[in-house]
């Protein structure tokens, strides 16, 4: 019978990104063999104040979740805007990758991809302040993510024009 | 370390395939590229492309005419939205090269044959709708199509098969019609007329019971809920009516008329439709869903009727663009919106309409649900002036007519609609529902708003639901999500658990052993028993509640700490639901304790049965229980249900998968060892090879008789679960009707119409597995002397198989 044609099976939205985590314990072939079957999805731009309960909810329609770990400040030990979404069938990942990245959740674009699988310590914020490193450098005031970045907060206002 | 350096200049295995690519590959991906993509927007006309197609594929033919005929096949049976683009392509290539055209249609045929074979029906109408429209391109010669549509019809004379198959055939002629009516009238019409009368008699006759199960509204007005067939034959009698006029259908065919008519056309080969096999799988009969008519678009365009044949042929394109395009949403969005003859027909009504057709269809919707969500959003994006507009108006509709729709198709809008306010803001005009609010809070419309409201109020809190209705809804809006921890309140103190809840809460607190916290509960006096009698564990209620009661309650800050609660435990939790009764009252604790955040009892038991602390059973028999009556038509009972059944199956699945995949082995293994021995006759380790495989065979063998044991005893477990389901339904809706004949009171109260509805949600959600136990449930349960009302229900869904 006539063979599925490759122009007509795009799957974009389940590519996996540019995105590399550079804390990853072993080679670049094992990182991408284990995002090609993972079950477990990174979610990025939370609000701070966004629930496990939320999380659940949202990604619950693209099918069963099996845990939900959410991102901790490293010092602050409070949530910090990601978490990571383990569900027990890749193909509900798929799901989520197709039909929930990229909407809203607590009034927010969030973001998901590929995550090579959680290991305990990954649930921490890896910038220097404890929070994510975007959380770092961003120049933007976010109240859903404890206000200004954390260089642009500590730079007095009348001085931050200077910078740069 | 060196070796993650090589690695990484590897960059994955993407780099070997960019660079060794011959050249044949490129032709063949250029081919396919060129034809999937013909009659996209382009600069140039759709005729000037498919000319120049043509002339490329022409002069590719001698080298490359297999892989041509395979994208063509393809495209047939992947992309009927764009029929009549490929065959006016195909017609061109006929016209110049015979030879090509007639094994294009043979490879069609072999395809056909393929696809009924394998239970492909809907791709098969694609395929047989394309050689249809051949006719119209001068390929295939009319009278040897409608020789195939007569063996088609013929079908209808067939004694002792199911409906769906001669309905499958009756389907596809009448289907292609809208297409090649006009030209096979003009050939054969008294044939055709012969034809249609044929399936005219068989329309009358066939039985129709199915309908109500899968009607979405259960009313006639505004627009009846037609079912499919009958629905069709009257825009076929419409478009007869009209000589065949049809003026929506893209015809690019027509601009190539004096080239087409020069063509030799082929004949089809005689087609005997393949006989009925027992393990067919015909197509479920439909229901036509409609929502909108020539009154609800305000300007512009008009809608065409409903028995229109437009509005025949614009749904299946619209469903068709939506099952080529659903994994990518942007692409799906920007399909529909650039649907040619947009001009002339009001779309986005259309849109709208198609994409909730088929979010509420019966049994289940084509998709995932949420795919409808975030494609209306993307529509929403890419017509900001309009189509919210046009889904409003939609949600308004569907609002005031809340009371006649199906409760599972209401348990979808009620997860579409809280899903997408979420996305933006939550802003509705709430008052112009405040009508609501003036019935009893158990009838459909202010149910609806109160189930929005719960389901909102998990996207985001409390407060913001509090905020975002007006005050006057305030009975609506949901109760704070909090625990209720019975040794905390008032008069706490009195009651008989109290004193040990505070001990063994100090010693959770203090991370005392299991050991420890067991004998703290042995202090936990047994209500059910007179005498001071240790007898082991026997079922006290008392002592779980008090142990999950206190656990629940220092572990509520979020599911992560009720999980973890759950795992550290388990031993004991396992210990206190040995009995039936534990189970039981296991799930009535967590339901006293979060009854205000229903979102956290679904969780926490599906905790419960993954980790065997309770059953799928103990979960159906504690929802259909007498102290969760008030709640039994909540939607997050019913999710709790169906997720628990969900559950079960694929736990059967599962060990169906192992046990398969053991026997694979087994049979591997055999064949190695059979060549191994064929190999080295001679050798003396041919007796030790052979008990060492034979003692692996042993070992294959134990391991597939323990997984056939397991099989069986999950599926024992299964249908009993599907047994204590009916049988409480059974129970549940006897009683009402009873009651209701000896106080002479109308039957057909909310809660009744609710019950029936759940009856039939239930055959509807997992007729597959349901199927497997037909026959237990008809000689057990659903026989001659049961309420004709609940039969009816039973009779409906045997109907959808027939």
């Amino acid at each position: 019978m006539s063979a599925k044609l490759n122009a007509l099976n795009s799957d974009s939205y389940t590519d996996v990104s540019q995105y590399r985590d550079q804390h990853f314990k072993g080679n670049r072939y094992d990182q991408e063999k284990l995002l090609k079957q993972s079950n477990t999805l990174y979610v990025g731009n939370l609000s701070f104040y966004t629930t496990e309960e939320q999380v659940h909810e949202l990604f619950s329609k693209s099918g069963d979740v099996k845990r939900i770990i959410i991102g901790l400040d490293k010092v602050k030990k409070t949530a910090c805007g990601f978490c990571f979404v383990e569900y027990y069938m890749r193909g509900d990942a798929e799901h989520a990758m197709r039909f929930v990245n990229g909407t809203r959740l607590d009034d927010r674009i969030i973001r998901t991809d590929w995550d090579a699988g959680f290991k305990e310590g990954r649930q921490h914020g890896r910038g220097k302040s404890g929070g994510q490193v975007r959380d770092e450098y961003r120049q933007d005031y976010d109240p859903a993510r404890g206000g200004y970045g954390k260089l642009a907060s500590q730079i007095p206002a009348a001085e931050q024009r200077n910078t740069f | 370390m060196s070796r993650r350096r090589h690695s990484d200049e590897n960059d994955g295995g993407q780099a070997h395939k960019r660079r060794r690519t011959s050249e044949p590959i490129e032709i063949e991906d250029r081919l396919e590229s060129l034809i999937c993509r013909v009659g996209e927007k382009s600069t140039s006309s759709l005729e000037s492309n498919l000319e120049g197609l043509a002339g490329v594929l022409e002069a590719d033919l001698p080298n490359y005419k297999n892989k041509i005929l395979r994208i063509l096949c393809s495209v047939a049976r992947l992309l009927p939205e764009k029929l009549t683009v490929y065959t006016t392509l195909v017609g061109l290539l006929n016209a110049r090269n015979y030879n090509f055209g007639g094994e294009f249609v043979e490879a069609m045929i072999r395809q056909l044959k393929e696809t009924l074979k394998n239970n492909l029906y809907n791709e098969a109408v694609y395929l047989i709708r394309f050689l249809s429209d051949l006719v119209n391109c001068h390929v295939i010669a009319a009278p040897s199509m409608v020789a195939m549509f007569e063996n088609f019809i013929s079908v209808t004379q067939e004694e002792d098969v199911p409906q769906v198959r001669s309905d499958w055939f009756v389907y596809v002629v009448l289907s292609s019609l809208p297409w090649v009516g006009k030209e096979l009238y003009e050939k054969k019409d008294v044939e055709m007329d012969r034809l249609l009368s044929q399936v005219e008699g068989y329309l009358k006759r066939r039985v129709k019971t199915h309908v109500p199960m899968l009607q979405v509204w259960t009313a006639e007005k505004p627009h009846p809920q037609e079912e499919y067939l009958d629905c069709l034959w009257s825009q076929i009698q419409k478009l007869k009516k009209d000589r065949w006029q049809e003026r929506h259908i893209l015809r690019p065919y027509i601009a190539f008329d004096s080239v087409l008519c020069e063509a030799l056309q082929h004949n089809l080969p005689p087609f005997t439709p393949p006989g009925h096999m027992p393990d067919a799988q015909y197509p479920m009969p439909q229901v036509v869903f409609r929502m909108f008519d020539y009154t609800d678009a305000p300007e512009g365009p008009v809608m065409p009727g409903s028995h229109s044949v437009e509005r025949f042929v614009i749904e299946e394109n619209l469903h068709c663009i939506i099952k080529t395009h659903w994994k990518e949403r942007k692409s799906c969005a920007a399909q529909l919106l650039s649907y040619p003859g947009k001009n002339k027909i009001p779309l986005n009504y259309h849109i709208v309409e198609v994409i909730f057709g088929e979010l509420f269809q019966l049994p289940a919707p084509p998709h995932l649900d949420v795919m409808y969500t975030t494609l209306l959003i993307e529509l929403c994006k890419l017509q900001p002036g309009s189509l919210p507009q046009v889904l409003a108006q939609a949600t308004e509709m569907m609002y005031m007519r809340l009371d006649t729709m199906n409760t599972t198709c209401i348990d979808r809008l009620i997860n579409w609609f809280s899903h997408h306010l979420s996305n933006f803001q939550f802003r509705w005009s709430w008052d112009d529902w405040s009508d609501c609010l003036s019935v009893d809070l158990d009838k459909p419309k202010p149910k609806f708003v109160k189930e929005v409201l719960e389901k909102s109020m998990r996207l985001s809190y409390h407060q913001r639901m509090v905020d975002i209705v007006p005050p006057t809804f305030s009975a609506l809006i949901p109760a704070e999500p909090i625990f209720i921890y019975k040794y905390m309140a008032e008069s706490a103190s009195s009651l008989p658990g109290y004193p040990v809840s505070i001990t063994v809460g100090n010693a959770i607190k203090n991370r005392a052993s299991n050991e420890e916290i067991m004998s703290i509960l042995k202090d936990v006096p047994n209500p059910n028993q007179e005498d001071d009698d240790d007898e082991g564990e026997t079922f006290n209620p008392l002592k779980i509640d008090v142990f999950l009661q206190t656990l629940l309650h220092l572990a509520a800050k979020s599911f992560s700490h009720s999980f973890s609660a759950l795992a550290k435990f388990h031993e004991i939790l396992k210990a206190l639901t040995e009995s039936d009764e534990g189970k039981l009252h296991m799930l009535k604790v967590v339901y006293e304790a979060w009854r205000n955040h229903p979102q956290m009892i679904a969780v926490l038991v599906d905790k419960m049965i993954r980790t065997q602390i309770v059953d799928c059973a103990a979960v159906a028999n504690w929802l259909f229980s007498q102290d969760m009556a008030h709640e039994f038509t909540r939607l997050f009972i019913w999710e709790i249900l169906h997720s628990t059944i969900r559950k079960m199956n694929k736990h059967v699945q599962k060990i169906q998968v192992e046990l398969e995949e053991a026997k694979d082995k087994l049979e591997k293994q055999q064949h190695k060892r059979l060549g191994l021995v064929h190999q080295q006759k001679d050798s003396g380790d041919e007796e030790d090879m052979e008990k060492n495989s034979e003692d692996e065979d042993g070992q294959l063998e134990e391991q597939i008789d323990r997984l056939q044991e397991k099989v069986e005893s999950a599926q024992s477990e299964q249908k009993n679960l599907f047994l204590v389901i009916f049988q409480r339904f059974i129970m549940l809706l006897t009683e009402h009707l009873v009651r209701c004949e000896t106080g002479s009171v109308d039957i057909s109260t909310a809660w009744y119409k609710s019950c029936i509805e759940r009856l039939q949600e239930i055959f509807l959600m997992h007729h597959v597995t349901i199927h497997q136990y037909m026959g237990t449930l008809e000689n057990l349960l659903f026989t001659a002397e049961l309420d004709p009302h609940i039969l009816a229900v039973y009779q409906q869904f045997c109907a959808l198989q027939l």
